[in-house]
C-alpha cells in the first residue's frame, strides 16, 4: 500500500510539473505546480480508496488545491491560474471525456451519454470546489480587514 | 494628463496578450481597467470574449475593438503581464515605458521550446498511464506515444492552420502506434496506454476553464469554450475511432 501511495505522489508530481512546461509556466514556479498537483490527486486517490464516490472526492481535492494555490499566489505574487491550471489537471477529466466522445463515434449512445454526465458533474464539481476556496478567501480577508 | 489613445492601446495591449495566452475573460478585463484607472480613466470600459475585446475610454466615447484569432496556453506571458500591471498601479512605470514592456513580453518567444515541451509530455503521458491504473508495463509505451503524439501535434500546427484537424491527425498517429505496440506485445493494456498518451492532447483546461467562465456569469465566454473543449474532445475521440474501426 505505501509504496502503490510513493509512486502515485511521484508520477503525479511529474504530470503536473510536465502540464506546467506544456503550458510554459514561468520556470520559479513548476516546483510549486507539481507539489500542488501531487497533493491534490493524493487526496483524491485517498478518498476514492476509502470509498468515496468520485464527484465529492474530486469537490474536496480541488478545494485543496484552490486552497494551496491562493496560499501560493500571495506568497510568490504570481497569478493564481499558473498554479490551478498545473494543479487541477490530475484531477480533470480528460480521460473520461476522451472515452465518452469516443463511444459516441462508435455509435453506443448508451454508455456515451453516461459518460458524458459524468464529464459534466466531474468539471462541476472542479468548478464548485475552486470557487467554494475563493469564497473563502475572501471571507478571511474580509475578517482581517475589519 | 496622460492621452486617452495611449492609455488605451495600453490597455488593449495587455488585454490581447492576455487573452492570446489563455487567461479567463473577467481576469482580462480586470487587468484592463486596473491599468486605465492608474492612468486616470476612472470610466473606462471593457468586455472581453475568447475571440475578441471591446474597449472605450469612457461609456460615451468611442470604442477600439481587437481580433484575438489564434489562442494558446503561455502561462509565462500571463505572470509577466500581472507583474507589469502590478508595477503600473503602483506608479513605478509611466505610460511610455509599459508600453515598452508590454512589447517586449507581445514579442518574447516560449519559455520552453519544443523539443523540452515534448519530452514532458512523454512524462506526462507515462505518469497518467500509471495514475490512471495502468501497470509499469504501460509506462514505457504511453511515454513514447505521447511523445510522439504531441511532437505530431506541433508539427502538423505549423502546416495546418485548423487545430482540430492536427489534433485529429496527432490521435490517429497515436491509436495507431499503440494498437502497433499491443500488437507486438509491448504494453498490456491498450486503452490505458491510448488514455495517457492522449491527456497532453485533451481539453482539460477548457472544460474547467468553461464551466468557472459560466459560474462568474460569463455566459458567451464560457459557451464558447465550451464549444472549444467540445470540438477538442470529438477531434480526439474521432481520431482514435477512425484507427478502432478500421483494424
Amino acid at each position: 500500500m505505501i509504496i502503490i501511495i510513493v509512486t502515485q505522489l511521484i508520477t503525479s508530481f511529474i504530470a503536473a510539473a510536465g502540464f506546467g512546461i506544456i503550458f510554459n509556466a514561468p520556470r520559479q514556479s513548476l516546483i510549486q505546480c507539481g507539489l500542488i498537483g501531487m497533493l491534490g490527486w493524493i487526496l483524491y486517490y485517498w478518498l476514492v480508496e476509502q470509498g468515496m464516490n468520485v464527484v465529492p472526492a474530486t469537490v474536496l481535492a480541488a478545494m485543496l488545491v484552490g486552497a494551496l494555490s491562493q496560499i501560493c499566489a500571495k506568497l510568490y505574487k504570481t497569478p493564481i491560474i499558473i498554479f490551478i491550471v498545473s494543479g487541477i489537471i490530475p484531477l480533470v477529466p480528460g480521460g473520461s471525456a476522451y472515452d465518452a466522445m469516443r463511444h459516441f463515434v462508435v455509435n453506443d449512445y448508451y454508455t456515451a451519454v453516461q459518460l458524458s454526465t459524468k464529464v459534466m458533474l466531474l468539471s462541476g464539481g472542479i468548478a464548485i470546489g475552486l470557487m467554494f476556496s475563493e469564497v473563502v478567501n475572501q471571507l478571511i480577508i474580509k475578517l482581517i480587514r475589519r | 494628463m496622460n492621452d486617452p489613445i495611449s492609455v488605451s492601446m495600453v490597455c488593449m495591449l495587455a488585454g490581447k496578450i492576455t487573452l492570446e495566452s489563455g487567461a479567463e475573460t473577467h481576469r482580462v478585463e480586470d487587468t484592463m481597467n486596473r491599468i486605465a484607472s492608474a492612468f486616470g480613466l476612472e470610466d473606462a470600459q471593457s468586455y472581453a470574449t475568447p475571440t475578441g475585446i471591446n474597449f472605450s475610454s469612457g461609456p460615451a466615447e468611442s470604442t477600439n475593438f481587437i481580433r484575438i484569432s489564434n489562442r494558446s496556453t503561455d502561462l509565462h506571458k500571463i505572470a509577466n503581464v500581472n507583474d507589469i500591471s502590478r508595477k503600473i498601479t503602483a506608479g513605478e512605470v509611466d505610460l511610455p515605458g509599459a508600453l515598452k514592456l508590454l512589447k517586449e513580453v507581445d514579442r518574447a518567444k516560449l519559455t520552453f521550446p519544443g523539443w523540452m515541451q515534448i519530452i514532458s509530455a512523454a512524462f506526462v503521458s507515462g505518469s497518467f498511464a500509471f495514475m490512471f491504473g495502468g501497470t509499469w508495463l504501460n509506462y514505457l509505451p504511453a511515454f513514447f506515444i505521447g511523445g510522439l503524439g504531441f511532437a505530431a501535434l506541433i508539427g502538423c500546427d505549423r502546416f495546418i492552420n485548423t487545430r482540430f484537424i492536427s489534433e485529429f491527425l496527432a490521435s490517429i498517429l497515436i491509436g495507431l502506434l499503440a494498437f502497433i505496440s499491443i500488437y507486438c506485445g509491448w504494453g498490456s493494456d491498450l486503452n490505458k496506454i491510448i488514455i495517457g498518451a492522449v491527456m497532453p492532447l485533451v481539453p482539460g483546461l477548457h472544460i474547467t476553464n468553461a464551466v468557472r467562465d459560466l459560474m462568474a456569469g460569463h455566459l458567451i465566454a464560457g459557451l464558447s469554450k465550451g464549444v472549444e473543449a467540445f470540438l477538442t474532445a470529438f477531434a480526439i475521440g474521432a481520431g482514435v475511432a477512425v484507427v478502432i474501426g478500421i483494424i
